[in-house]
């Protein structure tokens, strides 16, 4: 997730901001994806300003230290735009842990059954947020983005739940491929 | 879960040498909503079909409240189904020729009840499915969705006790599924109506209150549940 490009985008539709603006507009509207820390973003915004994506647009100072708002640059909006236009690229390697354990699970244990276990006690865990998030939809009153935020999720739970089923089924012949 | 409404207890169905059901035990609660989920040719369809009476079983029982649903005739199963169930399939269920509110009427001029007080209630409800506009169109007029839409509120018009649905978004796109599967559960809760959806879809089986898996004809989880706080 880049978090430059995320404030790169308040920034252009909605023009200066201080700091702890951009952190409010970045929780608001990307629902779903992890808040902001503070301190995460004033690291991310001096990059942005090494990089002369941002330029300090304003200093106040009411009382304590100073409040500075950014403006995007020519650079920035120009870095935004490029990055909009490219396809994001699906992941090169398998890293989810989901693979992982089911792998190594079939390493040490005596037969399948600690995998299969461990598969069935996922697959309980997967339904069960899938059922917190379907209630998003069905409880009423939910917007688009909180929609589409819990959409994404599902989908992705889903895909697991696929690949578990799928795995469940070639079990034993992946545990023979695994000992070979 | 307060009581128990369907229970199936070791039933089998075979079709010639094949067993499509093995020892399926399983009780659902009044009110409840779940999800018989499982693989293609898992017999999860046979099991809906048996427990809303449509096929009765080699072996075993199934009680609906206190009727034992393999011993009654296949009038008295009939009659049950036009009142205290409601099914919706996948798609083919609504009849071509007859307008939207006119589909929706059938199950309550079949109970007796005159066309102007059944389009009443027809029309009501299909208000609530936010498709009362389109009460005078045939299913060949309108989108999948729609014609599902139209399809469950046929199936809801007679305020079941007990709603079975087979796959009920598997022929549309996901979407107007999700739309349907809103509708379906904001419904039943509103009713108090105990549904039991046909799946082998996780989203789909999420709406659930909780999961019976099924494999091989056989119930791999779910099936026996906490009633009125004994253990059985």
């Amino acid at each position: 997730m880049s978090t430059t490009h995320s404030l790169l985008g308040i920034l252009a539709s909605q023009g200066i901001r201080h700091g702890y603006e951009l952190k409010r507009e970045h929780d608001r509207r990307l629902l779903g994806v992890r808040p902001l820390a503070f301190g995460q973003m004033y690291t991310t915004l001096a990059r942005m300003l090494r990089n002369g994506y941002i330029a300090e647009a304003e200093h106040q100072r009411v009382s304590g230290p100073d409040r500075v708002a950014y403006r995007l640059t020519t650079e920035g909006r120009a870095e935004l735009d490029q990055w909009l236009s490219q396809a994001v690229q699906p992941a090169t390697h398998v890293s989810a842990q989901l693979f992982v354990k089911v792998i190594v699970a079939l390493l040490v244990a005596p037969d399948e059954e600690a995998a299969r276990s461990f598969l069935a006690t996922q697959r309980t865990v997967h339904l069960e947020r899938m059922r917190e998030l379907t209630r998003v939809k069905t409880g009423g009153g939910a917007t688009v983005t909180e929609l589409a935020a819990a959409d994404y999720l599902l989908n992705h739970l889903d895909a697991d739940l696929r690949w578990m089923a799928t795995t469940l089924d070639r079990i034993g012949q992946l545990r023979s491929e695994v000992l070979a | 879960m307060n009581t128990a409404i369907l229970e199936a207890k070791n039933i089998e169905k075979w079709y010639g040498q094949t067993a499509a059901l093995r020892d399926v035990s399983l009780t659902i609660g009044r009110g409840e909503t779940v999800a018989v989920t499982g693989p293609s040719g898992c017999g999860k369809s046979t099991l809906l079909h048996c427990l809303s009476g449509i096929l009765r079983p080699d072996q075993g029982s199934v009680h609906f409240q206190q009727r034992d649903l393999t011993t009654e005739s296949e009038a008295a199963r009939s009659r049950l189904r036009r009142t205290a169930f409601g099914v919706l399939f996948q798609f083919g269920q609504i009849v071509p020729e007859l307008t939207s509110i006119e589909n929706v009427t059938l199950p309550l001029q079949l109970g007796g009840l005159r066309y102007r007080d059944a389009a009443v209630r027809a029309q009501r409800l299909l208000d609530r499915l936010g498709i009362g506009g389109l009460g005078g169109k045939r299913p060949g007029e309108m989108s999948g969705g729609q014609q599902q839409r139209v399809a469950l509120a046929r199936a809801l018009v007679t305020e079941p006790e007990v709603l079975f649905a087979d796959e009920p978004t598997g022929a549309l796109d996901s979407l107007a599924g999700e739309q349907v599967m809103v509708e379906l559960v904001r419904l039943a809760r509103e009713h108090g109506t105990t549904v039991l959806v046909v799946t082998h879809s996780a989203q789909v089986a999420a709406y659930a209150d909780r999961e019976i898996a099924m494999r091989d004809g056989r119930v791999e989880t779910g099936g026996r549940v906490t009633i009125s706080g004994e253990a059985r």
